[in-house]
C-alpha cells in the first residue's frame, strides 16, 4: 500500500464522517508506510505487544521522569518537551502516537492504533521492499503472550499461533515466564522462530536434576544467540530476556530458572561472536529497559544495535551511546502494538558502514487488514466474543494506565479494591500495559482483562501495619528511581487507593516515601494497623478472587464511571523535570 | 559417550564417601579463623582473618553476584582472579550480623576461581577479597534483597 492510498482512505473516511470535527486543527495527511529501503538489510522490531491483537486506543504518559544522569534525557521527555526534542509537529499523527497531549481528541481524530492483522499487512510490504525474507528479520523483544484475556485463557498459544503467521524470526521474553516453565517450553517448542535468552540459566540444583537444558556445559535455558544471513551477510542477534523476572514476577512458576543482567557473561559472548563468528554486525534484541539498556551500551563493547523493550519507551530518535570500543545505538520501539522499528543496514565485511531507523507509529484505519490475520484472530475470540464485549459501566472520564503513578484505570482498580474488598487502602501494581477507554465509551469486560489478566491476578484483603505500607511503597519507589539502572526494574510506581504521600525520588532508598495520609486527611500510623487489598502478589498465591472479577462486580453496580480524584502523591524536588506534565 | 557436566557430578556422588576425609581439614580451619567469622563489622572481621584491613581496589578481581537478589536466602557468587599467587578468596557481606561469610584457601598452583551461595539479611555491600603475593586486593558490588512485584 502506498502513501496515495492511503490519503484516498481518510478522504473516504472523512467523507464518510468518521472524523469528527473538533477545535483543534489536525494534520490531515495519513501516515507514510511506503519505505524505501536504505542499505543492504533490514530489521524489523516489534515488542511488548502484550498480547493485543485488536487495534487499541493507548494513551502515553504524561509522567515518565528521569533523575540523575537521566534527567531530561531520552526516554524521559513527555509532552511538548518530547516533541521538541523529536522535532515533531504539533497537532500531527506522529504527536498523537508518540505523547498524551489533546490526547481525546486526537484519538477520534485518528482512531485506534496497532492490531495484528493491521501489522501484518505492515509487516508484509516492508518485507517486500527490503526484496523479502532473504533481507529481513522480524525481530520480537517478548511480553507478546501476556496481556489479553485470550492470551491468558490459551495460556499464550492464541499469541503463538499469531507471531507464526506475522513470521517472527526472532524472540526473547518476560511475562513469556509468568506460565509454567513447562507451558514456556511447549510454547517455544511451538514457535516457528528462534526464542533467545543469553541471560537465564538453570540453577544449580536444577541442572544436577537434569531439567531441560539448551546447553547443560553453560546452563543455558534457551539458546544464547544465532547467526543468520542477510542479503549475504552474517549478522549475530543476542537475547536477552528480562533480567528481574524472578524478582518482579513469581518466582513459583519458573523455579529452575534464574536470571540476571549478567553484562560480564554478555561482554564473554560478544568477544567470543567476533572473534569465532566474525559477523558483520551484533545485535541484541532486549528486554532490560531504556535506562538499563543505555548502560549496558556504555560498559559491554561490541555490540552494534540494542533494539529494547519493556520500559514501553517510543522512541522516534536512537541514543548513541560511546564505549571503549566504539559505539552502540540503543533503541525501543513502544508497547500494545502500537509501533514497528524499521532498522535499514548498510552491512560491509565485518562492518556496520551506515544505519537508518525509524519507528512507525501502526494507525490501523490507515492499513488494510491482512485477512489471512483476521481470520485467524477471529477463530480466536470467536468462543469468547460474547463475555469479551460484555459492557460493564460507561465512562465519563479518560481511563488510561501509563506513568510513574496512578493513572485513571488504575484509579478505578483500586476503588473497585476498597469497595468490594471493603478495605481502607487499596494497592494496585505499576505495570506499563493495559488499554485505553475514550469518555463516552463502554467499558466492556475485555477493557478488564487488558488491565488486569495476570497468571497470578488473586486479590487479598488484610491488616497491614503502617510502617509495612510505608516499606512496600519505598521498596517499589526505590526499584524505579534507584540511581543506577541497573538496580531498576522497570514498570512504574505501585499505585494507591484511599491513601496519600509526598514523594521525594531523589531521596536515599527508604527516606522517599513522607507523610502518608488517609483520604480522609488523619495520618498514617506506622504503629497502626490497616485494613489494605491489592492483588497480583509474588511471593505466594493469595487467598481472593482474580482482580478482574473484583473490577467487574463494582463495575456492573455502579454503572457508570467519572474519575475525579486520583491519589497521586505530591512530588519534591522535580520541578523543571521536562519527564512531568501536571 | 559425551561425558556431560552433570553425569559427570552425579559420578562424582556415588564416590562421594570417599571424599568424607577431604572434608575434616575445613573444620579445624572455622576454628581457626573463628575470631574473622565470629566478628560483627567488617573492619574487625578483616583485621582477623588478615591482620590487616588495608585491600586495593582492583578490576582483577571479577565478582559476579546478582545485583537484585533473586532470593536474599541463597544468593550465588563467584569471584575469579588472573593473578598470580593467590593464598585465598574470602566473601564478605557489609550488613550482615556477621560480614565473613566464606573464605577459601588456595594450595599453590590451584586455578583461582570459586563460587558458592550467600545469605543476605537485608540490602548490603558484598565485597570479595583476594590474597596474592601476601597483598589484598578487593571488588565490591552492592546487592538489593527487594519484596519484588510491580514489575513490567
Amino acid at each position: 500500500m502506498n502513501r496515495r492510498e492511503f490519503n484516498r482512505l481518510l478522504t473516504a473516511g472523512a467523507v464518510a464522517g468518521i472524523l469528527p470535527s473538533t477545535n483543534i486543527a489536525f494534520a490531515h495527511t495519513g501516515p507514510n508506510y511506503d519505505i524505501p529501503q536504505k542499505g543492504n538489510a533490514r530489521l524489523l522490531h516489534i515488542t511488548d505487544c502484550h498480547a493485543q491483537l485488536m487495534p487499541i486506543y493507548f494513551r502515553e504518559p504524561n509522567v515518565n521522569m528521569g533523575l540523575n544522569e537521566a534527567f531530561g534525557r531520552t526516554p524521559h521527555v513527555v509532552g511538548e518537551a518530547f516533541l521538541k526534542k523529536n522535532a515533531l509537529s504539533p497537532h500531527s499523527m506522529e504527536a498523537h502516537a508518540f505523547t498524551y497531549l489533546n490526547f481525546n481528541a486526537a484519538a477520534r481524530e485518528y482512531g485506534k492504533v496497532g492490531g495484528f492483522a493491521h501489522l501484518n499487512t505492515l509487516v508484509k510490504s516492508l518485507r517486500e521492499t527490503a526484496g523479502g525474507k532473504d533481507n529481513c528479520l522480524l525481530l520480537d523483544g517478548g511480553d507478546t503472550w501476556q496481556g489479553s484475556a485470550t492470551a491468558y485463557w490459551t495460556r499464550g498459544k492464541d499469541m503463538v499461533q499469531a507471531a507464526n503467521l506475522l513470521g517472527v524470526d526472532v524472540m526473547t521474553g518476560h511475562w513469556e515466564f509468568t506460565y509454567q516453565d513447562d507451558e514456556v517450553l511447549s510454547n517455544v517448542d511451538e514457535f516457528d522462530g528462534e526464542f533467545l535468552a543469553q541471560n537465564i540459566k538453570l540453577t544449580e540444583d536444577a541442572l544436577f536434576e537434569g531439567k531441560h537444558a539448551h546447553d547443560e556445559d553453560t546452563g543455558h535455558v534457551f539458546k544464547p544467540y544465532t547467526l543468520r544471513e542477510l542479503n549475504g551477510h552474517k549478522v549475530a542477534i543476542i537475547g536477552q530476556a528480562f533480567p528481574y523476572t524472578p524478582v518482579a514476577n513469581p518466582q513459583r512458576f519458573i523455579p529452575d530458572w534464574t536470571f540476571g543482567i549478567r553484562n560480564q557473561d554478555l561482554q564473554e559472548l560478544v568477544d567470543n561472536i567476533k572473534e569465532n563468528d566474525k559477523p558483520d554486525a551484533i545485535i541484541l534484541l532486549s528486554h532490560n529497559g531504556m535506562d538499563v539498556d543505555l548502560k549496558l551500551a556504555s560498559v559491554v563493547t561490541g555490540i552494534d544495535f540494542i533494539l529494547g523493550g519493556h520500559t514501553h519507551d517510543g522512541v522516534p530518535i536512537p541514543v548513541t551511546i560511546k564505549n571503549s570500543g566504539g559505539q552502540t545505538v540503543v533503541t525501543n520501539a513502544g508497547s500494545n502494538g502500537k509501533f514497528v522499528g524499521v532498522l535499514d543496514l548498510q552491512l560491509e565485511k565485518g562492518k556496520v558502514k551506515g544505519y537508518d531507523y525509524r519507528l512507525l507509529p501502526v494507525f490501523s484505519n490507515f492499513i488494510k487488514a491482512d485477512p489471512e490475520m483476521a481470520a485467524l484472530i477471529d477463530t480466536i475470540r470467536k468462543p469468547h466474543i460474547e463475555t469479551l464485549n460484555e459492557p460493564l459501566a460507561t465512562t465519563e472520564s479518560l481511563l488510561y494506565r501509563r506513568g510513574n503513578f496512578n493513572g485513571t484505570f488504575d484509579q478505578l482498580i483500586c476503588d473497585a479494591l476498597r469497595h468490594e474488598l471493603n478495605a481502607e487502602i487499596s494497592l494496585s501494581p505499576g505495570f506499563r500495559w493495559g488499554t485505553t477507554v475514550l469518555p463516552g465509551q463502554a467499558i466492556t469486560f475485555e477493557h478488564v482483562m487488558d488491565q488486569t489478566c495476570i497468571t497470578y491476578p488473586e486479590t487479598y484483603a488484610r491488616d497491614m501495619l503502617g510502617s509495612e505500607i510505608k516499606a512496600i511503597l519505598e521498596d517499589v519507589a526505590d526499584n524505579l528511581f534507584h540511581p543506577d539502572p541497573f538496580y531498576q526494574q522497570g514498570g512504574d510506581m505501585v499505585r494507591v487507593g484511599g491513601m496519600n504521600y509526598i514523594c521525594d525520588p531523589i531521596a536515599a532508598a527508604g527516606n522517599r516515601i513522607t507523610q502518608m495520609t488517609l483520604d480522609s486527611g488523619k495520618s498514617i500510623d506506622a504503629n497502626k494497623t490497616y485494613k489494605v487489598a491489592g492483588w497480583a502478589t509474588v511471593g505466594s498465591k493469595a487467598p481472593g478472587k482474580p482482580i478482574w472479577d473484583v473490577v467487574a462486580s463494582y463495575l456492573r453496580n455502579q454503572k457508570h464511571v467519572n474519575i475525579t480524584q486520583v491519589n497521586s502523591p505530591k512530588l519534591l524536588n522535580v520541578n523543571n523535570n521536562p519527564g512531568i506534565v501536571l | 559417550m559425551a561425558l556431560t557436566r552433570r553425569k559427570f557430578i552425579n559420578l562424582l556422588t556415588v564416590g562421594s564417601t570417599a571424599c568424607l576425609t577431604l572434608l575434616t581439614p575445613l573444620t579445624s580451619f572455622a576454628a581457626w579463623a573463628s575470631d574473622a567469622f565470629n566478628a560483627t563489622k567488617i573492619e574487625d572481621a578483616y583485621q582477623n582473618l588478615f591482620g590487616s584491613t588495608e585491600l586495593i581496589e582492583s578490576d582483577a578481581v571479577v565478582l559476579k553476584v546478582p545485583k537484585i537478589a533473586e532470593n536474599g536466602g541463597a544468593v550465588p557468587v563467584s569471584v575469579k582472579t588472573d593473578m598470580k599467587n593467590v593464598e585465598s578468596i574470602s566473601v564478605f557481606v557489609k550488613d550482615n550480623p556477621q560480614p565473613l561469610t566464606a573464605s577459601f584457601t588456595l594450595p599453590k598452583g590451584t586455578i583461582a576461581d570459586v563460587s558458592t551461595r550467600i545469605k543476605l539479611a537485608q540490602t548490603s555491600t558484598v565485597t570479595a577479597v583476594v590474597k596474592a603475593d601476601g597483598k589484598l586486593y578487593s571488588k565490591s558490588q552492592e546487592v538489593k534483597v527487594t519484596i519484588g512485584g510491580c514489575g513490567g
